[in-house]
């Protein structure tokens, strides 16, 4: 009933002798209908992939999708686009692991080019200390089906003769790899979502942003937008960044707060680096665009913010990690720095759940790591939008495990967000 | 070569002259040359290749907007890719090599992609390279990863070095054109201090690029004899070569000045770059304008630039670019190229848009030949070398905009301006405002520095303008000339043409975010300057809305691309981190000791002696020696807190989990420290010295956040405690006897009896050591030995350490390091670093009883919570092979028998392994669940990463002296 | 940004350490009935506003004052700075 036809590399040839006047709108620009059964507030990968997965995989009908701006501008839209499973606790290693099989099959599954790219990641180890973790965490992720090494000095070296192995005041010692860690292409996992949600049925509406959620006798009966009234079923919260104000149209305080993760890419360079590397005696973080670009990052600017732009201190702690660990980028240039406000939650891990609201359901908390886990986030949402039970591998991103003293805190900081 | 295309005039020094190369070829230039405006004087339009359809390209503008004309420059170590030829100050020696090109500029095979222009359209890309899976990876990818990026790095460390400073003023003025400097000698006159920051090696802006005088002499005279003026002041600092990259928070601004980049090699002793950061109390952005193109077919030729930058190179430069010149406008001031360049003598030819007038098509494979015009309904083909086009100016509203504040649409001058107070304390002015005459931007500029007088409570001097043109900007908009087959570029750099902007609409990624994303419209190494605007508008006539309602993409630092050595300053290298040293560490160099970094410590890890070739015969030789006869070891950098007040007790009570207010005078206790959500982070001894004053000792990694914490409860919680705080960490050089003879070898050193009697376990007294020096002395053991810590004042850490060897000899003492302190923490089954992970209780370390619930502790409600107290958690083991000629790896994970290793059966996970050499095997401390009830249960000890299991034995953490007769003795 | 020590005068905050909400000065009584809801509502929820933001700073490389920063987390003005000694006092803490 809806779509543009399938992409592919025989329509591309035939579309480029024809003038390409056959390709259609990606997605449509529906006028909201007065009631959905699901309401989605929040059109980032993660709403577009929850009402992509609830339409496609659990059938359901009457989706819409509210976003306040433009399609997959939230933090799917400002990311360093990294993919892995590399986690190490119970509650998480599963629910990631379960995204990267999601990002391995994506691309046929939604028929859009999402440069899914698996060209492995690498943690730098630098102190015995931290051996003896990656090799704890290396071990769970086997545990758990996913793929780990243990590299040595000189198999990094081999991999990347160019870092610092000469003069570096923190000596590397060695990385856990993961193989099947990479990169996507980062706006096209939004438009490809969202293609594949408005090819099947699902409204989505942009610049309609959510003023209020309505409720009646503790039953969620639809939103206030500045569209107008929408009714709904059941309303599905994904605006990580902006869970806190969004949140407080029912009163519900969160155990997050927002903060600015600031990002950088590089003027593009011909190939040097393969993978994707993190520094483990600085914040530093870095792969290279397809492009060219160096595309890395670092620490959160550490205060809370929503105004998406950082400050120097950050810039310049990353560049001095940068140079530190390879100190041929001295002469690259930093094209361009942007922010996104993070969800810092406080474990550091995300939430998934039921609100005490009926028919109210909430997604964030992502801190910056929401974007590898998109795919799994979009599906285990849809599946408790649309069973009201868990994913199985999402059991653990509950609001009650603060009280309960569940905590699923991989780096250890406790209830912090700005250390996580 | 000659300087075939140098015409007379411009400010470049005829006097000199200057040899440099491109692509191996020698040529000739003058000071005051640009690499770009160099290579025009030599004929050379060709200078570098586009992204992705790898067209031929020449500059199209002589600054920093320029998308075209990157090359390599410098060669080795200091090769810098994608530099903009247009901004690249010439010297003597310069080399500079084109780039993104197979096998040569002129001749470049990957060419081809021009051709199959028509696949490669916006977003193919995510259209196809889907099928069958695997081929991306194995094909697609790294065939599209080969062609990627423009330049290339050396793959040498940057030999280079940067600097960084901070500089503080009244008021910061971005831009020293005409706006600019009639602002900074408004301000500078007023005495404010004054910085006046210019991306150019010259100051003046546009005054240096026009004909027009000011004041009765020549812009560039007038600019020269301003300069000199703020020059002489002592209040202004004049900033040349700094391009201010970014406005940061509460009048912050981020600055990069190129100390060194117009020479061969900086100077000895120089830095290349300096990032500045300048605290302001007011600025004023007059950062000019852009000029923009419009887009017809083949608009990207070497030998079309942007009118106005046309123009520079014959005015400043003295270069014609052609002879034969069309000039295509849309307003007036395209005009003035033509009345200029006609002045010069060159024939010109004008195409006005406002008269109906069109360029549709030019050629010249390598170099524009001739265009195509049309105008009324004809259409004409004539030769010409160089072609101006001006689709009107861009104020440059970036900085302005760095706070995400969106620009204003101004209908006069068919532009975006800067929104009004989008940044705190910012005022624009001149061009940067949509000023465009030379009058309005010494009006301006002057308005803005008076303003900026008023608000910092100055006096402004009387107004005192030069006279200055005054001319009209009519501008008509036009955006693009359609009806052709042909391409039309918009951004040059990364081939984004018409038919794309054109195709995004078809396929509705009509929202501006989604236009660039989808068709890469302003994310190449210009970002957008010259190109973005051109593309909205397009996108605004396609979808019908307004240019306003269609929006802007969001401006964000850097204004123009920052080299990241620059941004690390002299944080590189060695220089990374701070290195702190022990006391201990000139006398451990000596002996080459082999040292290890903890934080920004460097530690001693062990102690080499001769014939020992393996790390394992120093260590174990530490241990059996300490635990034979005695052993020193300086423990200088755990963390120390003085702590006194009436109420230091009770404020210990409420940082510790356990109780000290009742420790008495004179005694030590083992203390244990969480977090407020009950998780435990810290551990360490806290002495009582006095009736109000203790001694805190903490974790080397945690010596900063706990004394943060302390001041956070003392300063938060208990403002009324009488309890004052000082970190003496630095203050104190402290080291570790240990071994069955440390009460025998301390006692040589202090004056005082330590005898049991005097000083039991746990004890502590205020001592002299050496007859009469101050000293601290604890009765502590981390080793499981008889063992005390002793402290002196840093300055005698050298000293004691050499005292307490030579005192030693006759025990045969040995000093030893972190691993031998690890192997004896862990035959003893203490917790450290590994242990406090930040994610286990006190319960998971077998000290769950230290949590008095009595009090209320921080840490101590949230430690009861469910989750934390689960019978079936983690709990501290001590782990041994049943084979002892296996070796244990820590962060293997525990498994039953038989189990499969799925997480499922996962039971814990192995916290640190030691050699022993006391039981001659690898031993380990691990969290098991269970643990407790699992003593002498055999299990497996997994480490899959290396495909090993271990079947091992759980037994106590305590594996050696467990009763404690040693530490007491 | 710039923060205004209400002892020291104008200093970059690179110079502190931020902590989070000032709210975390209102630790209840872990001895009271009821604690461990009181304990997770205090340590756990937010307000995370989108506008005015009392937050607690430390002059770690400084004078190791404790502040109370009163900042606007959309645009990052700060409109006031007290030592959260006088903060703590002012909202009845003591001992």
């Amino acid at each position: 009933m809806f779509g543009t036809g399938r992409y592919s590399g025989w329509r591309v040839v035939k579309e480029a002798l024809t003038g390409h006047k056959g390709w259609g709108p990606a997605w449509r620009d529906p006028e909201p209908q007065a009631a959905y059964d699901y309401i989605i507030i929040g059109g980032g990968g993660h709403g577009l992939a929850t009402a992509y997965y609830l339409a496609k995989e659990f059938r359901q009908a009457r989706i819409a999708v509210l976003e306040k701006g433009y399609l997959g501008g939230g933090n799917v839209g400002r990311n360093t686009t990294i993919i892995r499973s590399n986690y190490l606790l119970d509650g998480n290693e599963p629910f990631y692991e379960f995204s990267l099989k999601l990002w391995e099959g994506l691309e046929q599954d939604f028929n859009f080019n999402a440069m899914v790219s698996q060209r492995g990641i690498i943690n730098l180890i630098h102190t015995d200390a931290q051996r003896d973790a990656f090799t704890r965490r290396g071990n769970a992720m086997i545990l758990n089906g996913a793929d780990a090494e243990l590299l040595d000095r000189e198999q990094v070296r081999a991999m990347y003769p160019f870092l610092n192995f000469n003069n570096a005041r923190f000596p590397i010692k060695g990385a856990l790899m993961q193989r099947r860690g990479g990169t996507v292409r980062h706006d096209a996992v939004a438009w490809g979502y969202a293609r594949g949600a408005d090819s099947r049925g699902v409204d989505l509406i942009q610049n309609c942003e959510v003023t209020g959620i309505r409720t009646e006798h503790g039953r969620v009966t639809g939103v206030d937008t500045t569209r107008g009234f929408i009714g709904a079923k059941k309303v599905g919260v994904a605006v990580a960044g902006n869970s806190s104000r969004v949140m407080a149209h029912v009163g519900m305080r969160l155990p997050m707060e927002s903060h600015v993760l600031q990002a950088f890419v590089s003027e593009g360079l011909k190939p040097l680096i393969d993978g994707v590397m993190t520094y483990g005696a600085g914040h530093f973080y870095v792969s290279q665009s397809d492009k060219g670009g160096l595309v890395f990052g670092g620490d959160i600017d550490g205060y809370n913010t929503y105004a998406q732009r950082g400050n120097m201190p950050v810039v310049e702690d990353v560049a001095e990690g940068g140079m530190s660990l390879i100190p041929m980028i001295g002469r690259a240039r930093l094209l361009r720095t942007w922010g996104g406000i993070m969800d810092m939650s406080m474990d550091g891990s995300p939430i998934i759940d039921k609100t005490d609201i009926e028919g109210l359901y909430f997604n964030g908390g992502w801190c910056y790591g929401g974007f590898k886990a998109t795919p799994a986030s979009g599906w285990c949402f849809a599946h408790l939008l649309a069973t009201d039970r868990p994913h199985e591998t999402a059991t653990a991103y509950r609001f009650d495990r603060f009280r309960k003293g569940l905590m699923i805190d991989e780096k250890g900081q406790g209830a912090q967000p700005n250390l996580h | 070569m000659t300087q075939s295309n140098r015409i007379p005039g411009g400010q470049i020094d005829r006097s000199r002259s200057l040899s440099f190369t491109f692509d191996g070829v020698t040529y000739q230039g003058h000071p005051g040359d640009t690499l770009a405006s160099a290579l025009l004087a030599n004929g050379q339009r060709l200078m570098g290749r586009s992204f992705k359809y790898h067209r031929p390209r020449g500059p199209i503008s002589a600054g920093s907007e320029e998308p075209n004309a990157l090359v390599e420059l410098r060669g080795g170590a200091r090769r810098e890719p994608n530099t903009r030829a247009t901004v690249v100050e010439l010297f003597d020696g310069l080399s500079a090599e084109s780039q993104n090109r197979w096998p040569s500029l002129k001749f470049d095979a990957m060419a081809v992609n021009d051709r199959l222009s028509n696949f490669f359209t916006a977003g193919f890309y995510y259209k196809t390279f889907m099928w069958p899976k695997a081929f991306w990876e194995k094909l697609y990818e790294p065939i599209i990863r080969r062609a990627a990026g423009l330049g290339s790095l050396s793959r040498e460390e940057d030999p280079d070095q940067y600097d960084k400073g901070f500089l503080h003023c009244d008021l910061l003025i971005i831009g020293a054109g005409p706006a600019g400097l009639m602002a900074a000698l408004t301000a500078g006159r007023a005495g404010a201090r004054v910085i006046l920051a210019d991306e150019d090696f010259r100051m003046g802006g546009r005054l240096n690029a026009e004909t027009h005088e000011v004041g009765g002499l020549t812009g560039a005279d007038w600019a020269a004899q301003a300069v000199a003026e703020l020059r002489s002041m002592a209040n202004v600092r004049m900033m040349p070569r700094t391009t201010i990259i970014g406005a940061m928070d509460h009048g912050i601004y981020a600055a990069v000045e190129r100390v060194s980049d117009h020479l061969p090699v900086p100077l000895p002793g120089k830095p290349r770059q300096i990032l500045w950061r300048i605290y302001s109390h007011r600025a004023i952005l007059a950062g000019g304008a852009t000029e923009r193109p419009i887009a017809f077919e083949n608009n990207d030729r070497p030998g079309i630039l942007l009118a106005g930058s046309l123009r520079a190179y014959a005015n400043r430069w003295g270069v014609a670019v052609g002879r034969r010149v069309a000039v295509f406008t849309n307003n007036d001031d395209g005009l003035r190229t033509a009345s200029d360049l006609k002045a010069k003598g060159m024939e010109v030819r004008v195409i006005d848009a406002r008269k109906g007038e069109e360029v549709v098509d030019t050629a010249g494979r390598l170099g524009l030949s001739s265009v195509t015009i049309r105008s009324g309904g004809r259409t004409e083909t004539f030769a010409c070398e160089a072609l101006a086009v001006s689709g009107g100016w861009n104020p440059n509203v970036n900085i302005a905009s760095h706070h995400r504040g969106r620009p204003v649409w101004n209908d006069t001058i068919a532009a975006f301006v800067p929104g009004q107070g989008d940044i705190p304390g910012l005022e624009a002015a001149g061009a940067a405002a949509g000023r465009f005459s030379t009058r309005a931007a010494l009006e301006t500029g002057a308005a803005a520095a008076e303003g900026a007088l008023a608000d910092l409570g100055r006096s402004a001097p009387a107004r005192d303008l030069p006279t200055a043109e005054d001319g009209p900007y009519a501008i008509t908009p036009k955006w693009y000339v359609g009806g052709g087959k042909g391409r039309a570029w918009i951004d040059q750099q990364n081939d984004v043409t018409l038919k794309d902007v054109k195709l995004a609409h078809q396929e509705n990624y009509t929202s501006v975010e989604h236009l660039k994303r989808y068709t890469t419209l302003g994310m190449a190494t210009d970002q957008g300057k010259t190109g973005n605007v051109l593309g909205l508008a397009v996108m605004a006539s396609l979808t019908g809305k307004s240019i306003p309602q269609t929006g802007t993409t969001v401006y964000r630092p850097p204004y123009t691309p920052v080299a990241m050595g620059t941004l690390a300053g002299r944080s590189r290298g060695q220089e990374f981190k701070p290195k702190r040293l022990t006391p201990s560490h000139k006398w451990a160099s000596e002996q080459g000791a082999v040292f290890v970094e903890v934080g920004q410590w460097l530690r001693t890890q062990w102690l080499p002696r001769a014939g020992e070739t393996q790390w394992r015969e120093s260590v174990d030789r530490e241990v059996l020696a300490t635990r034979k006869s005695v052993g020193i070891c300086d423990v200088t950098t755990l963390g120390k807190i003085d702590i006194q007040g009436t109420d230091a007790g009770a404020f210990l009570d409420k940082v510790y989990a356990n109780t000290f207010s009742t420790l008495a005078v004179g005694k030590c206790r083992y203390g244990l420290m969480l977090r407020e959500d009950g998780i435990v982070y810290d551990d360490g001894t806290t002495a009582r010295l006095g009736q109000n004053e203790y001694v805190m000792t903490t974790t080397t990694a945690n010596a900063v956040l706990v004394f943060r914490n302390l001041e956070y409860a003392r300063q938060c919680l208990y403002p009324d405690m009488d309890v004052q705080l000082i970190s003496t960490t630095e203050a104190w050089a402290q080291f570790s006897v240990a071994g069955p003879n440390a009460r025998k070898l301390l006692q040589k050193l202090v004056d005082q009896d330590i005898s049991d009697a005097e000083l039991p376990y746990m004890g502590c007294r205020e001592i002299t050591v050496c007859g009469g020096l101050r000293a601290r002395i604890f009765r502590i053991s981390f080793s499981g030995e008889l063992a005390y810590e002793i402290a002196v004042p840093t300055r005698y850490g050298d000293a004691l350490i050499r005292e307490l060897v030579e005192q030693g000899r006759e025990f045969d003492a040995v000093v030893y390091g972190t691993e031998a302190l690890g192997v004896m923490r862990v035959e003893k089954g203490h917790v450290a670093g590994n242990e406090l992970n930040g994610q286990s209780t006190a319960l998971n370390m077998g000290l769950g009883k230290m949590v008095s619930k009595k009090k209320d502790s921080i840490g101590m409600v949230l430690s009861q919570r469910e989750g934390m107290n689960d019978p079936n958690g983690y709990r501290l083991v001590g782990v041994k092979p049943v084979d002892p000629a296996q070796k244990l790896t820590a962060g293997s994970h525990f498994l039953e028998k038989g189990a499969a290793p799925v997480i499922a059966n996962d039971l814990g996970w192995l916290t640190s392994v030691v050699h022993s050499p006391h039981l001659g095997c690898s031993i380990a401390l691990g969290y098991l669940k269970k643990g407790d009830e699992r003593r002498g249960q055999r299990l497996r000890s997994a480490n899959l990463l290396a495909g090993a299991e271990v079947e091992v034995e759980i037994v106590s953490p305590h594996f050696f002296d467990p009763e404690g007769e040693r530490l007491r003795g | 940004m710039i923060i205004n020590h209400p002892i020291l005068g104008p200093r970059d905050s690179q110079e502190f350490v931020y902590l989070g909400d000032a709210a975390l000065i209102d630790r209840p009584d872990g001895l009271a009935e009821g604690a461990l809801d009181t304990f997770h509502d205090y340590l756990y929820l937010r307000d995370n506003p989108a506008g005015l933001h009392r937050e607690l700073w430390y002059h770690e490389q400084g004078d190791r004052s404790w502040l109370v920063v009163t900042r606007n987390t959309l645009t990052h003005e700060i409109t006031q700075v007290e030592l959260a000694r006088d903060v703590a006092r002012a909202r009845g803490r003591s001992k």
